[in-house]
């Protein structure tokens, strides 16, 4: 399977942030972690498709900035109410300072 | 025909909803029957003032959990029904359609009703309120281009109906008893963002006006208000704040105080009763077991995954700081925390016109914060504060007002 796209230069993104990336008509969501892994998510919350790039990353969550619905951005699990749907994930890799992340 | 439930709800809105479905996910194996007096499966309420009026295509409502999801869980909804009486020394239910159900253990989730205005002069049905997906319907249909529509009350309510009403075309006037919009929701300076972004909509206030008589001609109303204004309209709806749905708690000889009076584990004056959601009147012990009650989704959430382990028999502690939010064109107005229990207030700009204001006590707890810009441009900071207030810190005010500063450091200092 290949499909690696590239998202962003690793230095765009800040220690437990993230930053949205739109590609082929769709959003998702490139995450540094603490540990600096790089993730990639949807964009767009499951609950009421708002644009999680707005919200706040904390650890390992990410947190919808209009209803405070959260995920695990490295696991796309869903964490309780309002979201009871995951997060699709996607896989990632970092090249010569690059993100790339695999879209289907 | 009587039934029995070893677990009843009360009212199948938002906590009573997710409270029913959380005990089956907690591992309640017992029988649960949800009673909802709604006809249709429960549904999100804040999207019928803002979204579901708007929307261009036919609106449905954002539900909670379909009638597949409870019959999953095995939870015996009965939708359309309403209780009618409580009888705690048989421990049983009379419903709407006659039936009685017996119960082990019983969740009021009752939620609350909007305050009813009488306008002398005009007759009752003729003024609008929003609860519920039929009433946010026929407004939906009452906001049409070029019609005029009164509303009072510069409450969130009100003003998200303003807002709505003017993406819909129709021209919007609000009448405010009290000096200005948002006196009891938010400080002076968000409050006058909000109403700036009106007046560019063009909407027109009337503030520190009352509604003195009115009358009705011709399909078209007069409303006589106090600064001498004959506001002529076509639709009046009326946003003047909730009251909680206490009759059958109190009825039943619950404690009542500014709603069904609950411990800090959601149990009423009755051990085998507990109580959630608007209905309720729970002390907070971020600010030291002040009474609060919430007319809050977030809240009604919450406290449905927190009154759903209390019937467990675990000890909860619900300490998320009050929360509200309010969308109003392109703006997002956001309150954590209560604003009222703070001396100072520390201004934080986020860039372009969006910024945070901190609400410190005097002893340097931040207490509150509350925020407006346009989109989601206040989310990140507010909730950095929230989770500050949630923990009862001491954020340091200068840091707090330094744009250049992120608030995480204050949250986790390195």
């Amino acid at each position: 399977m290949s499909g690696w796209v590239d998202a962003c230069a690793a230095d765009e993104i800040e220690t437990e942030d993230l930053i949205r990336f739109d590609h082929g008509g769709r959003s998702f969501c490139i995450y540094r972690s603490p540990e600096d892994t790089f993730h990639a998510t949807d964009g767009l919350c499951t609950h009421e498709k708002i644009h999680l790039s707005g919200g706040l990353v904390m650890d390992d969550v990410v947190e919808c900035p209009k209803h405070n619905g959260r995920f695990n951005y490295k696991t796309g699990a869903a964490l309780g109410a309002p979201v009871c749907v995951n997060l699709a994930t996607y896989p990632v890799k970092v090249e010569g300072g690059r993100v790339l992340i695999q879209i289907g | 025909m009587n039934a029995i439930a070893e677990v009843a709800v009360i009212g199948a809105g938002e906590v009573g909803a997710r409270s029913a479905l959380a005990l089956r996910r907690l591992g309640f194996a017992g029988s649960i029957a949800l009673i909802g007096e709604d006809p249709l499966e429960p549904y999100e309420l804040p999207p019928l003032s803002k979204d579901f009026i708007t929307s261009e295509e036919a609106p449905r409502t954002k539900t909670i959990a379909s009638l597949a999801d409870f019959a999953a869980a095995q939870i015996d909804y009965r939708r359309g029904v309403a209780a009618r009486a409580l009888d705690r020394g048989q421990k049983r239910i009379v419903l709407s359609n006659g039936e009685t159900m017996g119960y082990g253990r019983l969740l009021i989730a009752s939620g609350s009703s909007p305050r009813r205005l009488a306008i002398p002069g005009i007759a009752p049905d003729e003024v609008h309120v929003l609860r519920n997906a039929a009433e946010a319907l026929a407004l939906r249909d009452a906001f049409r281009p070029g019609r005029k529509v009164a509303v009072i009350g510069g409450g969130f309510i009100g003003l998200e109906l303003a807002s709505s009403a003017r993406k819909r075309g129709a021209h919007v006037s609000v009448i405010e008893g009290l000096d200005r919009i948002l006196k009891r929701g938010v400080p002076a300076e968000i409050a006058s963002v909000v109403e700036a972004r009106h007046r560019q909509a063009g909407v027109d206030f009337h503030v520190n006006t009352s509604i003195l008589s009115g009358e009705t001609r011709a399909g078209r109303h007069y409303l006589k208000l106090s600064d001498g204004t004959m506001l002529e309209a076509d639709v009046i709806v009326v946003g003047i704040g909730a009251v909680p749905n206490t009759g059958l708690a109190e009825a039943a000889g619950l404690a009542i105080e500014n709603g069904i009076r609950v411990d800090d584990q959601f149990r009423t004056s009755d051990p085998d009763i507990f109580a959630a959601g608007d209905c309720a009147n729970f002390p907070h012990p971020v600010y030291g077991g002040r009474r609060l009650r919430l007319e809050s989704w977030r809240a009604a959430v919450e406290h449905a995954a927190h009154v759903a382990r209390a019937m467990m028999g675990e000890t909860v502690r619900y300490d998320a700081a009050p929360w509200f939010w309010s969308d109003q064109y392109d703006l997002v107005l956001q309150v954590a925390g209560l604003i009222d229990e703070g001396e100072t207030t520390i201004r934080r700009p986020i860039g372009g016109e969006t910024f945070l204001l901190g609400h410190f006590a005097a002893d340097g707890r931040i207490v509150a914060a509350s925020g407006i810009g346009p989109g989601d441009s206040v989310a990140r900071d507010l909730r950095l504060a929230e989770m500050m207030i949630q923990r009862s810190m001491t954020p340091d005010p200068a840091i707090f007002a330094d744009p250049a500063a992120s608030l995480k450091t204050l949250l986790k200092p390195k």
